[in-house]
């Protein structure tokens, strides 16, 4: 599966967002919310993007979307870049990579049915002749587990993980190869999420289905991704198949994270030293000099404090950006 | 609710009775609206068949009171007065409706493109829009007429063009609001045309504020023509319009009450009709109100 065809590939991309001010909104400042970022998801992978709110990660998925632009750097879906597509090309680009939101009680519009909502997409882009739409939008709420009498309902009568299904359905309906998850779980209840994961999971393997699933909830991510990169205030600080990563974290930050989640069971999690994370994420308007996280990390020297470290291997297919790594 | 109350079993499509009419049902305003309003369109149809008078008939019985010859009495030209205000009926409700469709149109669309678009598309609405706010909307009605001429046209377009600011601003700021929404991210993502984007997935959302600022907008049209004609800027000398007819039975109000209460009540009636109406019509388009 490493081998397979690289889909997604972000190419050092930065984001940034200029803070404009006065009269003639000259730019004062900006906030570099994704600040060189590289990574390749191939196909058929589950590729998790971890971190603190406020760390870039859903500005990556919007810049995967193209919902945001990038700054600089490529992004290239299928190894041509995504910026370069305009009318047939963008319909195209549109029709193989989709997304599922965060928030269920947003991402659908609260005027159409369910029905019209996964309809929508499918009679836009003629994925199916008119005759056939019904039978499709049946054919895809079977497939996202809802009974058809959903199609007939308003979003605000279903409950959040059932919006969630129906996000999910005309993500679908375009017939995807990659969706973009970003926190497609994190504002479902526990017991909700543990439904839409396994539906997200039984999704990928019937449809051979490759996720960018944005989350900041570690063992969801870990359940479901199988290659996974941490991020800090806009940069990638630890990429690791997603067994490697959470058996041998390497960057302070991801062991930081990783030591936050607690444990279920509560004999051990009694016993367990955590060393909390000291302070806040800085601003991305302002990030410090050098490696970025040295102000809250328990290893910082000299070195950290003055030059950035890259992301490097420090075992096959496990990288990391820090200077004490390795 | 969880998930677990989904039943397979249950793999039926129930319909749905249509919203306008499962509201209407219970909403006994909007009924008075829509017959106060059908009787008043019917009125304008058949005025030719109802009145008894030609409406521009002068006769020496001026001023008279109400009486079975003349239900609502006569004018200070010996005119009658039902019959003039049946005759106006087809163009004041012509005017009033046909003026906030066409201001409803322009404004919003130039609301939801500055608000979607934002940068130097909103500046250059927005300014002109803030021109254009500047000014009462009545100057610019008048403005308008006096370059292009009377006639009932210039002075649909002329009163129209005055209201656009209004709806424009509501369309823009509510256009601001949504187009936050993951909605309308999806929609992008989706690969769907901005025209689509802004008519299908914003303007849906933003009725409610655009179909009140329209129901008030009628009334002020009505009454913007009567002001238009009370200048002799309006649709013409010889069409008996309600605001005509008001601007002329002003002078007389101490002499012939009448003069002044029928067609106001005949505005009043329509402006209320057409309240209610809107109402009615904000309730029943939104999905998320219980429908009674």
């Amino acid at each position: 599966m490493t081998k397979a065809l690289p889909l997604l590939e972000f190419t050092d991309v930065h984001v940034h967002f200029p803070i404009r001010a006065g009269f003639f909104k000259k730019e004062v400042g900006r906030i570099r919310a994704v600040n060189g970022v590289s990574f390749t998801i191939r196909k058929g992978q589950a590729f998790g993007l971890v971190g603190e709110s406020g760390c870039g990660k859903s500005t990556v998925a919007r810049a995967a979307l193209r919902l945001e632009e990038a700054t600089s750097g490529s992004i290239r879906y299928a190894g041509e870049h995504i910026s370069l597509f305009t009318g047939e090309e963008r319909i195209k680009f549109r029709k193989r990579m989709q997304a599922v939101f965060q928030d269920p009680f947003s991402s659908l519009n609260p005027r159409m049915k369910a029905g019209q909502i996964i309809a929508e997409p499918i009679r836009v882009h003629g994925v199916k002749p008119a005759g056939e739409v019904r039978a499709e939008v049946d054919r895809l709420l079977e497939l996202v587990g809802l009974p058809l009498r959903f199609a007939n309902l308003y979003p605000h009568e279903m409950s959040g993980g059932q919006r969630q299904r129906i996000g999910i359905a005309r993500a679908l309906a375009l017939g995807p190869e990659l969706i973009v998850a970003d926190e497609a779980v994190s504002a479902l209840d526990v017991s909700i999420q543990a439904q839409i994961i396994t539906l997200l999971e039984d999704l990928q393997r019937d449809l051979g289905l490759t996720y960018l699933f944005i989350g900041h909830d570690l063992s969801v991510v870990r359940h479901i991704c199988d290659q996974v990169a941490v991020m800090y205030l806009g940069r990638i600080v630890e990429m690791a198949p997603s067994e490697e990563l959470f058996a041998n974290p390497t960057h302070p930050y991801t062991r930081a994270l990783i030591d936050a989640v607690p444990n279920p069971d509560p004999a051990a999690e009694a016993g367990r030293h955590i060393e909390p994370l000291q302070g806040e994420v800085p601003s991305p308007a302002n990030p410090p000099s050098g490696c970025v996280f040295h102000p809250r990390c328990p290893l910082a020297t000299d070195r950290c404090r003055q030059e950035a470290p890259d992301l490097g291997p420090v075992a096959p297919e496990h990288s990391v950006a820090c200077w004490n790594a390795g | 609710m969880s998930d677990a109350t989904l039943s397979p079993a249950d793999n039926t499509r129930p319909k749905r009775r249509s919203r306008l009419l499962v509201t209407l049902a219970g909403d006994r305003k909007a009924q008075f609206g829509l017959i106060v309003l059908a009787l008043f369109a019917l009125a304008g149809i058949f005025a030719p068949l109802l009145a008894q008078y030609d409406p521009n008939e002068m006769t020496l019985d001026m001023m008279a009171g109400l009486s079975a010859a003349h239900p609502l009495g006569t004018d200070d030209l010996g005119r009658d007065l039902l019959s003039r205000i049946l005759y106006g009926t087809q163009v004041s409700l012509f005017i009033g409706i046909s003026t906030v469709a066409l201001a409803l149109a322009i404004g919003v669309t130039l609301g939801l493109v500055a608000g979607y678009f934002g940068g130097w598309i909103d500046t250059i609405i927005m300014r002109y829009i803030d021109l254009q706010w500047a000014f009462p909307n009545f100057i610019i009605a008048v403005y308008l007429v006096a370059v292009f001429g009377t006639g009932l046209l210039n002075v649909i377009v002329a009163i129209s063009l005055a209201f656009v600011d209004d709806f424009a601003r509501i369309a823009r700021s509510m256009t601001l609001t949504l187009r936050e929404e993951q909605y309308v991210d999806a929609a992008r993502t989706l690969g769907f045309s901005k025209p689509r984007t802004l008519f299908v997935h914003i303007l849906p959302n933003a009725v409610a504020p655009i179909i009140v600022q329209a129901t008030v907008s009628v009334s002020y049209a009505i009454l913007g023509e009567a002001s238009l004609s009370f200048l002799g800027l309006g649709v013409d000398v010889s069409t008996p319009t309600w605001g005509l007819i008001l601007a002329d039975g002003r002078s007389f109000i101490t002499q012939a009450w009448w003069l002044g209460v029928f067609p106001g009540l005949a505005i009043m009636l329509v402006v209320l009709s057409i309240n209610f109406i809107g109402d009615w019509l904000r309730d029943a388009l939104d999905v998320r109100q219980k429908a009674i």
